[in-house]
């Protein structure tokens, strides 16, 4: 699995986050996503297509 | 005349007071994206009743949050300040939002949440003093919230009272209109010296932040007391309500209660559920389209006024499954729902709403495990607010 953000789209809800910790944070400044791990391992995978489909402002692109 | 177009009731049935109102249903079935009026002699509007749509229609840069534009379906057109700024389309909207996000990272509320314990702690002390019967929404559900705000924009501990005497004149529905706007001015003017001073004394808090935006040019002294009396306004009724409203549906389903003790994900998972089968706010959302757009094969035009019905949304079958009408604190993808929106105005506040859900539900049940609804006394619910919730809730333990 394949993780890309586009910064400028995301809106700080924190969902992500609170979602996927170990692959989402957000930065210190001013609460927008930081992408920790491009590539999660599969015990991942379940929780990053969650996060996909909440982010409101489809901030992030999840390839296979 | 316009024949046909049915008129927008928020009406729920009696004996289903946890449930939007049946006509929603049939929409979302029959007609799921339709013309509706708001009421005799008032505007009509696209009704959007479906998840799929809700979401598409939210997350469209084609539509306007802005009250004062032609077609905005409101009763009441009016137009509101800067810092209110779910009222502004970008690039205004974002100017406000991006100097709040910080104050919202999940890891700024989580540092929250032990302050919000002690609020809590303090307010049940209270409480069961007033044995055998007390108003759970004046006795903890009202007075949480607008504490743990206090405490996030910084307002002095000796000022608590007064910020907390003020903002419940703000939502009391039993007072007059210029009760209400005695209040909003008092606040008001309380929150534009609080930034004043903490220009002068800066402190590790929201108002400070504030102040300094407007130290940097980025707006004024006024934008920024009304950027904290908006965030009052977001943060205080709506968490009351889903605190009543939570205890309610808790107290209807005491098999589920364990649910809350399970564990961290089968709390966070619960509270998810309960936003989603309560969804407080009932009048839904409202846009106005700033230029022609489809949905679901639908063309909507500029102009055209839309409301998008969150608790219509979060029943939809169609992405909760046969079992959307049922509360399950156990649901998967209950974190779907739209209870707080969707695109560039979803809820700032939902980490801290959510941190005071999680805090106040399983205390509130573990404190008083007898808790339970007053003999012969009633709950009084809030019908036609925008943010659906009980007025009263009797209670005894
Ligand atoms: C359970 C409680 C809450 C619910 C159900 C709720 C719901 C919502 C919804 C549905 C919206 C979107 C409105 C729209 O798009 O038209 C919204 C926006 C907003 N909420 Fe909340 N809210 C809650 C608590 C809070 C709290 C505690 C705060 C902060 C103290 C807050 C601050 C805001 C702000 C600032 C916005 C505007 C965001 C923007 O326009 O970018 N809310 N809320
Ligand atoms: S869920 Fe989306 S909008 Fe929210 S913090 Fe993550 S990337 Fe940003």
């Amino acid at each position: 699995m394949q993780v890309a953000v586009d910064v400028p789209k995301c809106v700080a809800s924190g969902q992500c986050v609170q979602i996927a910790p170990e692959v989402f944070d957000q930065r210190d400044d001013d609460g927008m996503v930081v992408l920790l791990d491009e590539a999660p391992p599969p015990a991942e995978h379940d929780s990053v297509h969650e996060a996909a489909l909440v982010c409101p402002a489809a901030a992030f692109l999840v390839t296979a | 005349m316009k024949a046909d177009v049915p008129v927008l009731s928020m009406t729920r049935e009696p004996e289903a007071p946890l449930d939007p109102p049946s006509q929603y249903g049939g929409f979302r079935r029959e007609a799921p994206i339709t013309r509706i009026s708001l009421g005799p002699g008032a505007p009509t509007a696209w009704l959007v009743t479906r998840w799929e749509d809700a979401r598409a229609v939210l997350a469209n840069p084609a539509t306007s949050t802005d009250l004062s534009r032609p077609g905005y379906p409101s009763r009441t057109p009016m137009s509101m300040p800067p810092g209110f700024f779910l009222f502004q389309d970008n690039p205004i909207h974002d100017v406000f939002r991006k100097v709040l996000t910080r104050e919202f990272m999940v890891k700024r509320i989580e540092a929250l949440r032990e302050a919000t314990a002690r609020i809590f702690d303090g307010l049940m002390d209270e409480l069961v003093v007033h044995r055998p019967v007390a108003d759970l929404v004046e006795a903890v559900a009202l007075p949480l919230p607008s504490l743990v705000i206090s405490e996030l924009l910084g307002v002095p501990y000796e000022d608590h009272v007064f910020f907390q005497e003020h903002s419940k004149v703000l939502i009391d529905n039993t007072v007059t209109g210029a009760q209400k706007a005695a209040a909003q001015g008092a606040l008001g003017d309380y929150l534009e010296t609080l930034v004043e001073r903490r220009r002068k004394e800066p402190r590790d808090d929201l108002i400070t932040r504030l102040g300094q935006q407007v130290d940097a040019g980025t707006f004024t002294t006024r934008d920024a007391a009304d950027v904290g009396a908006f965030l009052l306004f977001a943060g205080h009724e709506t968490t009351a309500n889903m605190i009543g409203l939570g205890v309610l549906a808790l107290l209807e389903h005491p098999d589920q209660l364990p649910r809350l003790y399970a564990g961290k994900a089968e709390l966070a998972t619960a509270i998810e559920e309960l936003l989603r089968y309560l969804t407080i706010a009932q009048s839904g959302l409202a846009r106005v389209a700033i230029e022609d757009f489809t949905v679901d094969e639908t063309t909507i035009q500029a102009g055209d006024g839309l409301i998008i019905m969150l608790n219509s949304a979060n029943r939809d079958e169609a992405i909760f499954s046969a079992t959307a009408d049922e509360l399950d604190l156990g649901r998967a993808n209950a974190r779907q729902h739209v209870a707080f929106g969707y695109g560039i105005h979803q809820c700032l506040g939902q980490p801290l709403a959510r941190m005071e859900l999680q805090v106040v539900l399983p205390e509130l049940f573990r404190r008083l495990p007898n808790l339970r609804v007053a003999d012969r006394q009633e709950v009084i619910y809030k019908p036609h607010a925008a943010a659906y919730g009980p007025a009263l809730l009797p209670v005894t333990w």
